[in-house]
């Protein structure tokens, strides 16, 4: 546990965001993103209508939760998947330990689960000694190197390939290559036989139909149809704000997640599952594991879905195009942030997660351009968000020297004449102030070390206005 | 039981106070969910094919924005005149990439199609051995539909000979009709609901859009096929 996140967060800022390598690598990632996702908004025939009408049926999933979820759950329970509750972290852990002792599971095979990143199920699988492999490449490489993922969808963005060469040389025994071709070879090689050998495999959810229960998982290598096909076992761990109503609004999500979050037309594999292998009834399918558990998982959800204001987060789909756009995220990465879930969506987020004092610094790492907001396919209201943390930030525990300058300044501006009788007393000081400009005895220095103060006018409006009133008046 | 029923309970709880709707900040968080704004909104929400890109009407306009999509994904479209054609475009892929075991599943349309390369099979049907499949050069399928749309193809586990043999093997060929091929994804939707939604048996287990050959962009940001999943995916139309 980090002890002071907000003083981490200062610190990773500022070495990050002067760290030429890093930003010269992520703008290179995001130039070629920023080009492809504009390429695949032009093709739609209304992208705005797309992402109004996907806002919609969030906000219809999300503000009738109970009655979605429970369809979701009978539905997926006739189909022969078997539906856990997890109220926080420790109970979902609880119920995937006792599944996989019972079924006698040493081995555990993952697709990418930013779910599970967020109860550290990796760390407790391990230490109950089960062997545990990411088969996401990105999520392989930041657990080969014991990093968290830099980024909910892209989690080793921020390393090139000399870095990833080194981290397989080093684990894997590999020869070094600069070919990011071979290198994803040395990954799929690997990961074939952990596929063939895994008692169960992990699995975490874009979206759950609550007409049909069924899963649905979105990806592009491959990885998490090998495993939700091959190991005996699947289990898969969602939030319970996952839900959509009907299967028929993937017509309108799978494009605009894969558009909005890569910049692809639709992303390589979109599968929807319902259940284990079926066998009887006049079915018979020839693979697909014998248990499906499906584990539902609150962690704090619904505290946020308490809040009106804020509840539409939750119509979040995980597809990080708010990261992309933000110039926060782009300055200081994705580590800075010490959080699960990265950038403006998880400012956002983190919070009501996590506690609000201890994490609403988040909230005032942003310059509420809105990029974000404009960029989300969902049309989450992301940088008001910021703002409204901030005010209940406040508003929970105000701070004394806060509110002792705002009374002060209330004071001044209330009475003119004493405000303007200070006037030359404050261009003086500003005056000195210039002297020790961006040294540490600059009073101002927390705002003046990398930038500048606004000018005062000189003379002021009212100097000004006092001296051409006639002009005006004639 | 005990677990769900304190979820649902807590989800009742916080949904007591309505939501404001959609971006609306006028309320400063004392939320006045007005329903009548929202009837209208759902009323001007209309279907998805209204927004989603623009596919064409004639059968000639989707083959060729199909054709379009999957030269774009890297995979290999050809449309045949006939089955011998397809067997014949199997057998020189085959021989030039070497094909020694092929995996397929019986169809009337696709097993024709595997025994024509005259080399050992594995049927997948009636289940078989992973360690089998994964020394298959190439797994040969048929599927649900082709979506002209986005260049994807429908498979299911009742369509495709299960769930692995059309991600395990390196090579992936899909044998379609004609008739299979759709406009776009609502109406693959559509199908699924007619299909297998309203069927006595239901949905199979396992329903999936593959769009092109596996690919990946974790290092670098820089395209690699065949992550995990088949280096090459091959969609062979027929009449």
């Amino acid at each position: 546990m980090i002890a002071h996140p907000a003083a981490e967060f200062k610190e990773s800022a500022r070495s990050v965001a002067a760290d030429r390598r890093h930003r010269s690598l992520i703008q290179k990632a995001l130039g070629g993103y920023y080009t492809k996702r504009d390429e695949q908004i032009t093709k739609f025939k209304s992208w705005s209508h797309a992402r109004e009408a996907a806002s919609a049926i969030k906000w219809d999933a999300v503000n009738h939760l109970d009655k979605y979820l429970e369809q979701f759950a009978t539905r997926a329970e006739a189909n022969g998947a078997k539906v856990h509750w997890a109220s926080n972290g420790s109970e979902a852990r609880k119920i995937i330990l006792n599944i996989l002792h019972e079924e006698n599971v040493r081995r555990v095979i993952k697709s990418k689960c930013m779910t599970s990143e967020e109860i550290h199920l990796n760390e407790a699988m391990i230490e109950a000694g089960l062997e545990v492999v990411e088969s996401d490449l990105g999520e392989f490489i930041v657990q080969l190197r014991k990093e968290p993922p830099y980024h909910f969808v892209f989690p080793a963005m921020h390393l090139t390939r000399d870095e990833v060469s080194e981290v397989f040389e080093k684990n894997l025994g590999s020869q070094p290559s600069e070919s990011p071709e071979e290198l994803t070879m040395i990954a799929r090689g690997v990961m074939r036989k952990k596929y063939c050998e895994a008692d169960a495999g992990i699995s975490g959810a874009n979206f759950a139909i609550a007409e049909t229960g069924m899963i649905s998982i979105t990806e592009n290598e491959g990885n998490a149809r090998l495993t939700t096909s091959l190991p005996r076992i699947h289990i898969a761990l969602l939030g319970i704000e996952k839900i959509l109503p009907k299967l028929s609004d993937l017509a309108l999500f799978l494009p605009l997640l894969a558009t909005a979050g890569a910049g692809q037309p639709l992303t390589c594999y979109n599968s929807m599952i319902s259940g284990p292998q079926r066998k009887g009834g006049g079915v018979s399918e020839p693979d697909g594991p014998e248990h499906l558990h499906i584990i539902l998982l609150d962690n704090h959800r619904t505290r946020l879905l308490a809040d009106p204001e804020q509840r539409d987060a939750l119509h979040c789909i995980r597809c990080g195009a708010c990261l992309n756009v933000c110039p926060i995220f782009k300055n200081v990465g994705g580590h800075t942030y010490g959080t699960t879930y990265q950038g403006p969506i998880g400012s956002v987020i983190t919070p009501h997660f996590r506690g609000l004092q201890k994490w609403k610094h988040l909230s005032a790492a942003s310059s509420l351009c809105g990029a974000c907001t404009s960029a989300c396919p969902v049309k989450i209201d992301i940088h008001h968000h910021l703002l409204h943390n901030r005010r209940n930030a406040a508003r929970e525990k105000p701070l004394w020297w806060e509110r002792a300058a705002y009374l002060l300044f209330a004071f001044f501006a209330k009475n003119h004449r004493l405000y303007y009788a200070l006037l030359p007393i404050a261009r003086i000081g500003r005056r000195l102030q210039g002297l020790f400009r961006a040294l540490h005895l600059d009073p101002f220095f927390a705002w003046t070390g990398t930038r500048e103060l606004p000018p005062m006018t000189e003379p002021s409006f009212r100097e000004q206005w006092r001296k051409r009133k006639s002009v005006f008046t004639r | 039981m005990s677990r769900r029923a304190d979820i649902l309970k807590r989800v009742k709880n916080a949904l007591s106070l309505p939501a404001l709707w959609l971006g609306d900040t006028s309320h400063d968080g004392q939320g006045h969910g007005n329903s009548s704004v929202l009837t209208q909104m759902s009323h001007s929400t209309g279907q998805p094919r209204e927004w989603l890109p623009v596919v064409g009407n004639s059968f000639q306009e989707r083959i060729q924005l199909f054709e379009k999509n999957t030269q774009a994904l890297k995979a290999g479209f050809y449309h045949c005149s006939g089955r011998e054609e397809a067997h014949e475009i199997l057998k020189q892929i085959g021989s030039r990439e070497g094909w020694k075991k092929v995996a397929s599943h019986r169809g009337e349309l696709i097993s024709p199609a595997a025994e024509a390369l005259g080399i050992p099979i594995l049927w997948t049907n009636d289940g078989y051995d992973i360690a089998e499949l994964e020394v298959c050069d190439v797994g040969i399928t048929g599927c649900d539909a082709l979506i002209a749309q986005t260049g994807s193809v429908l498979v299911t586990a009742c369509s495709a000979g299960g769930r692995a043999i059309s991600v395990l093997p390196p090579h992936h060929v899909v044998i379609a009709r004609e008739m299979d091929l759709l406009p776009d994804l609502p109406a693959a939707f559509e199908l699924l609901e007619f299909r297998y939604g309203k069927s006595r048996e239901g949905y199979p287990s396992f329903i999936s859009f593959i769009t092109g050959p596996s690919r990946t962009g974790d290092i670098e940001r820089i395209l690699v096929l065949g992550a995990h999943g088949p280096k090459e995916l091959t969609i062979l139309l027929v009449p």
